[in-house]
């Protein structure tokens, strides 16, 4: 019985997964993506971890095949999206606001404005963090983990979620290991104890080492 | 804190489901490997339920604890957190079995209730 007006109270069994609505647009974005035969890399990592430098590089790259387009999410600012469009590439800013993640509606939103061409790749820049965009499913094909050298090489087990979750981790910054007290062999046996299938792929955005293999993983993908 | 979208997605998920009945409890399951943490949940849930049919419900939140199964040597051991470490043959390769639940179990309605003024029914 309610304490407010004495009404009776039924209890209601819903056995219902609390992300099931977020999940359920996930899928309708993979099929959506599926049906044009688009590769959608979600791209994950902490803020200045070198996610637009890559995409940036990644563009010049791929040199056109495949066709690459990019959903920008930040909380603030188109910053990212002009730095993308420089390059010529068509880009979509997603502003979070409050928002510290992508969800999958707003990849729908996202996917419907920038209306990717067929067998294209759309790179999904997720809002920087390292914690809350490993929860949502954006109905991406592959999602990658972007860690630069200057993070240090626990991340892995201080943030089991987001490298738990990665398909790919590409280790970026490497032309600064020399200053740095960073092992490779360190970094990726902390991987292993959370994601064992996971590979490290090494690489410096600034400097395009190693960027040839990533284009490489991305050709293979699409 | 993605709790707050989480917790969002709770009460979109309730009302839904029940419509313009009042919800006087409301009993999730949060497993402690889920991602989400259950006390930033509680934390934010009566400012996300304000002016919903949820307002002013009791939140009841069950935390499985969690644990894994080898996949070396078959040993089942308790897992706090992610990092799992079978304590058994020490091999990194196991699966959750459980901890990483995140469901609403089930609410109490009052169909015919008006709820406290001020609230929308």
């Amino acid at each position: 019985m309610c304490g407010t007006c004495g009404c009776s109270s039924v209890t209601v069994e819903l056995e219902q997964r609390v992300l099931a609505r977020n999940d359920d647009l996930a899928r309708r974005n993979r099929e959506w993506l599926a049906e044009r035969q688009v590769l959608a890399v979600n791209l994950m990592s902490s803020p200045g971890a070198g996610k637009t430098t890559l995409l940036e590089r990644t563009i010049r790259g791929l040199g056109g095949e495949p066709v690459v387009s990019v959903v920008e999410g930040d909380q603030e600012t188109a910053i990212d999206a002009e730095r993308i469009r420089a390059t010529g590439c068509r880009a979509v800013q997603v502003n979070t606001g409050a928002g510290c993640h992508l969800d999958a509606s707003m990849l729908a939103r996202a996917l419907r404005e920038l209306d990717p061409p067929r067998r294209s790749v759309v790179f999904v820049e997720n809002v920087g963090n390292l914690v809350c965009p490993a929860l949502f499913d954006l109905g991406e094909s592959y999602r990658v983990v972007i860690m630069s050298v200057t993070e240090g090489a626990d991340k892995p087990l201080k943030y089991p979620h987001m490298f738990g979750t990665a398909d790919l981790v590409v280790l970026n910054k490497v032309d600064l290991a020399p200053h740095l007290d960073f092992a490779v062999d360190t970094f990726a046996g902390h991987l292993r104890q959370v994601n064992q299938r996971a590979e490290v792929l090494p690489l410096s955005a600034s400097t395009g080492a190693g960027v040839g293999a990533w284009c490489g993983q991305l050709r293979d993908w699409a | 804190m993605h709790e707050v979208a989480v917790t969002q997605a709770i009460i979109a998920a309730i009302t839904e489901k029940t419509g313009e009945a009042r919800i006087r409890l409301v009993r999730l399951e949060i497993g402690v490997l889920s991602g989400v943490l259950a006390d930033a949940v509680r934390f934010c849930f009566d400012l996300v339920a304000e002016g919903t049919t949820v307002e002013g419900a009791t939140l009841v939140v069950d935390e499985p604890p969690g644990s894994a199964r080898c996949r070396d040597c078959g040993g089942e051991f308790g897992a706090d957190h992610l990092i799992l470490l079978c304590p058994a043959c020490g091999s990194a390769h196991a699966d959750v079995l459980s901890g990483g639940e995140l469901r609403i179990k089930s609410v109490e309605v009052s169909p015919e209730c008006a709820g406290p003024a001020g609230a929308r029914a």
